[in-house]
């Protein structure tokens, strides 16, 4: 495995930059830029990149889709929220429609925002391409081509041209696709959700999201420690503090910022990825939410640090 | 882990130490939740003490969420107090400053909670 790139990190549903935060943040920027000399390109990269990620940048928009880059020549994906379809885009504008590619794609579940990308995913339509579908859900066929009948949709699954396949994963059962193994393990979400725990060459990846990670039980936590043991990357949804995941928001099945810094420690784990950002979030709450989770992690360690990356559309991880 | 407790009126003072984590969660629930029975003097209420608590896990942060329900179903209030300044942060960080109330000292929590408590605590 060699890279790990996001094209959609937010949670429930899409969401984007209305044009009055957009506005409040040029004018803070240019408020800021007052009396300082921005005569060279560079002088303003610098002044951009200090104005910090949730001015400067934003976390984004697109429901979960991750792309895992082994070096073969197939493409890995987890989910097909509305990210798969920049995804598609950028895939057509690489080899074109007429080189046909293999697409594999590990589903966590199949709640809508999971799957809302799958009809705008291009590559879908055009004959020659094969998609491969994995998941621990017997559903899975039927939930990609229930989204597509009408009323909802106005094109059929069965206009889609490339060659679908669906492949079941038992959790636990160590499985070989697109020269990983992949484990699968099951999650605490309603109507259930799977992690992926990828490996090749040495390198681990855990896709963990939509899991409630109580960690009410020792064996729960011990389950989720050996899943994420000595992982390169854990991509952890952490869409809920943590009081509101153990109150108001508790069986919501998500999970939080605390208990990922926690299990990563306690599994060895280098780097955690918070994912499914919580859509009432803005950009800066996302921002404060990486900033207490690198002082969580600063504090509580005994081991060596923990990376901590706040996803957002486009972050791309080397391995 | 060790606890001690030790009642004042009608609030009952718990003083765990040392570190609230995974392995001492179930213990600390065990130890915790008969307090609130009123027949051990927590008529009012329970303060915990964490002077000497190093470390708190979710999973014990999600005993005091179970003991903060249960003290409220029988109308009575749940405290800490005398956090370290770790602990402290970990409370904010897992915005749980805004669902347990919290005080600087066990002096102060008894006398939030129940004046009769906190001039037994001043008078021991």
């Amino acid at each position: 495995m060699k890279r790990v790139r996001f094209w959609g990190t937010r949670g429930s549903l899409p969401v984007s930059l209305t044009a009055a935060s957009l506005r409040a943040r040029i004018a803070a920027a240019v408020q800021g830029a007052r009396g300082r000399a921005l005569a060279s390109e560079a002088d303003v990269d610098a002044y951009v990149d200090s104005l910090g990620f949730a001015v400067a940048g934003t976390f984004g928009g697109h429901t979960s889709c991750v792309e895992i880059e082994t070096g073969g020549p197939d493409y890995v994906l987890c989910d097909l929220g509305s990210g798969v379809r920049p995804f598609g885009q950028a895939a057509l504008a690489k080899h074109g429609a007429a080189a046909p590619q293999t697409y594999h794609v590990f589903m966590s579940h199949v709640h809508w925002d999971h799957i809302m990308g799958l009809p705008f995913f291009v590559p879908a339509y055009i004959p020659g391409n094969r998609i491969v579908v994995y998941g621990g859900h017997a559903e899975l066929e039927f939930a990609l081509r229930r989204q597509m009948e009408p009323p909802s949709f106005p094109v059929p699954f069965d206009a889609f041209k490339a060659r679908f396949e669906f492949v079941h994963l038992a959790p636990g059962v160590r499985h070989e696709a697109a020269g990983m193994t992949v484990t699968t393990l099951l999650q605490r979400h309603t109507g259930d959700s799977y992690g992926y725990r990828f490996e090749q060459d040495g390198r681990a990846v855990v896709y963990t999201t939509d899991s409630e990670h109580t960690l009410a039980g020792p064996d729960e936590a011990q389950a989720f420690v050996e899943f994420f043991r000595g992982a390169d990357l854990v991509v952890f949804d952490a869409m809920y503090s943590l009081a509101d995941a153990i109150s108001v928001k508790a069986d919501w099945g998500h999970s939080s910022n605390i208990v990922g810094v926690e299990l990563c420690q306690l599994a060895g784990a280098a780097h955690l990825c918070l994912f499914h950002h919580e859509p009432a979030s803005d950009d800066a709450a996302i921002a404060k939410l990486l900033d207490d989770t690198r002082r969580l992690e600063e504090i509580t360690r005994e081991g060596p640090p923990l990376r901590i990356s706040a996803a957002y559309d486009g972050l791309d991880i080397a391995l | 882990m060790e606890i001690t407790h030790r009642a004042y009126a009608d609030v009952v003072v718990v003083a765990p130490a040392g570190r609230l984590d995974h392995t001492v969660a179930e213990a600390f629930e065990r130890s915790l939740l008969p307090l609130l029975d009123p027949a051990a003097g927590a008529r009012a209420g329970l303060v915990l003490d964490f002077a000497r608590v190093d470390y708190i896990s979710s999973v014990g942060l999600r005993v005091l969420m179970i003991a903060g329900k249960a003290a409220r179903a029988r109308g009575a209030r749940i405290a800490v107090a005398g956090l370290r300044p770790v602990v402290q942060e970990i409370f904010a960080i897992s915005r749980f400053n805004g669902v347990v109330e919290m005080y600087p000292t066990v002096a102060a929590a008894l006398a939030a909670i129940s004046p009769a408590a906190a001039a037994a605590y001043e008078g021991a």
